[in-house]
């Protein structure tokens, strides 16, 4: 998985817990509550998803590395290979 | 005691055959019914009132996905009943406005949804919603209804079984009558058919209706009835002090003129018609008024075979013989049993009488059992009345909760 593939994940999910805001032009280098509508129960919300969707956990002390796409592609796009790679 | 008067100003309302009380009185005088079939999760297609309200007139997605079916019906409730009233809400002081919603009950639809979701992950706790508790706290529907309009008055929901929405309507009147806040939203709301629990619970007592015709189902007071048609719905009004009322030239429904809420204390499930004579009697001492003034009686009964009996032999007690200008009617009878919604809800359906003067029927009966034969019933079609200036309605639940509101045509 490309870290834009990993982003474009991302963005699905979101779309799904915010379905009210516009996904088109999210900047990537800014923090998504900075752009979006989204609250702690959002976030937790991503991580459940992730969890769901893609088997992929996100431990507590890393939430911080969900705050923007860029940093979600940094943080999750190993996460993703690594899974990929044991199937 | 010189009690405030406490008026009805306001009716947001959605029912299975209707999402307005025009809609719905519409649906009441040409006989038509709202059930049809749903498809229940574990057991299959099922008779049930379903509403069809367009939640997203008052609510973003994401409060809809967040939220929860009954705080939907809450809130479509809530903004159609404050809608009607005419008041300017925008400047209304919102910590001056209660919520009081009754509920049967709360939780299990989202309960349910949950360990229906983590049986998908060999029901491993960690994939539990994180939204389960605000989902299901029993305040749910009132809180929704507070978020979404900005309401930090006390919002709160009353557990009264299916007595529940009239329990709304009381509560809230003695709230105005405290001063505790100047405007009262105020009902009853059910969400029950998003839960198999509900379904499968009646089914096991033997009290859960089927038949081929939908719209045929939910029969109180015929012979060949065979149980409850489950319904989601929900009505709320804005209740006013009088005084308040009249300032802002508010149109009035209604008023409340006297209510009986009292408990069978003698069985889970079954009725008690002793007690409920008895709280129809609170009722009428409350109001101050005879039998004989009581001009609608709208029953609770659900079609069960011996809950339309008792309910029949405790408004016999009550009314006798002796009350040639009371009609009686049934509303569950076009829309199943909206539990915490129903006394609301068929409140609603009778109010309009007062402008009209034509009591809804009872449809449905094609082979009256005798033993509900009461004199007054509005059968199959409605009836002229000469005059309608008082509703009698009864709602009655399990553990034994009774509840008995009257509303009065309004005379300054």
């Amino acid at each position: 998985m490309t870290n834009e593939e990993c982003k474009k994940a991302v963005l699905d999910i979101i779309a799904d817990i915010a379905p009210d805001e516009d996904l088109s032009n999210v900047k990537p280098d800014v923090r998504l509550r900075d752009q979006l509508q989204l609250d702690s129960m959002d976030f937790l919300d991503i991580v459940m998803e992730l969890r769901k969707r893609h088997g992929i956990e996100v431990p507590e002390a890393d939430y911080m590395r969900l705050a923007s796409l860029d940093s979600c592609a940094e943080y999750l796009t190993p996460k993703f290979n690594a899974l990929a790679a044991k199937s | 005691m010189n009690l405030p008067r406490i008026v009805i100003t306001g009716v947001g309302l959605t029912a299975p055959n209707g999402n307005s009380l025009p809609e719905f009185r519409k649906c009441l005088l040409e006989g038509v019914a709202g059930i049809g079939w749903l498809d229940v999760r574990y057991m299959g297609k099922l008779l049930a009132g379903v509403c069809h309200f367009d939640a997203l007139r008052h609510q973003k997605k994401k409060e809809v996905r967040v939220g929860t079916r009954a705080g939907s019906i809450s809130i479509w409730c809530a903004h159609e009943a404050i809608a009607d009233s005419g008041l300017l809400f925008e400047t209304f002081p919102k910590d001056r406005v209660g919520i009081y919603i009754g509920c049967t009950e709360h939780g299990n639809v989202e309960t349910e949804n949950e360990i229906y979701a983590i049986s998908k992950f060999n029901y491993d706790t960690k994939y539990w919603s994180h939204y389960h508790n605000p989902r299901t706290v029993a305040n749910n529907p009132a809180g929704e209804a507070s978020l979404n309009l900005g309401i930090t008055g006390p919002a709160y929901t009353i557990g009264a079984a299916c007595a529940a929405g009239n329990l709304g309507l009381i509560h809230a009147s003695q709230m105005l009558r405290l001063g505790e806040v100047d405007l009262a939203v105020c009902g009853g709301v059910s969400e029950s058919i998003h839960t198999f629990g509900i379904f499968a619970g009646f089914k096991s007592q033997g009290a859960l209706a089927t038949h081929d015709v939908p719209a045929k189902a939910s029969r109180p007071f015929d012979r060949a009835r065979n149980g409850i048609v489950v319904s989601e719905g929900g009505c709320l009004y804005t209740l006013e002090r009088l005084d308040d009322a009249k300032a802002r030239g508010a149109r009035i429904y209604g008023e409340i003129a006297g209510y009986g809420v009292n408990s069978d204390a003698s069985d889970y499930v079954l009725p008690n018609p002793v007690r409920q004579a008895e709280c129809i009697r609170k009722s009428l001492q409350n109001a101050g008024l005879a039998p004989s003034a009581i001009h609608i009686v709208n029953t609770h009964a659900t079609a069960t075979t011996l809950g339309d009996i008792q309910e029949c032999e405790a408004i016999r007690a009550v009314f006798g013989e002796g009350c040639p200008d009371t009609y009686i009617n049934n509303t569950k009878s076009f829309i199943g049993h909206c539990m915490g919604a129903a006394g609301a809800l068929e409140l609603a359906g009778n109010l309009p009488s007062f402008d009209d003067l034509v009591v809804h029927p009872t449809i449905n009966v094609d082979d009256l059992d005798p033993a509900c034969a009461l004199p007054g019933l509005v059968l199959n079609a409605p009836a002229k009345a000469g005059r309608v200036d008082t509703i009698l309605n009864n709602s009655f639940g399990m553990l034994g909760i009774n509840s008995t509101l009257i509303v009065k045509r309004f005379v300054a």
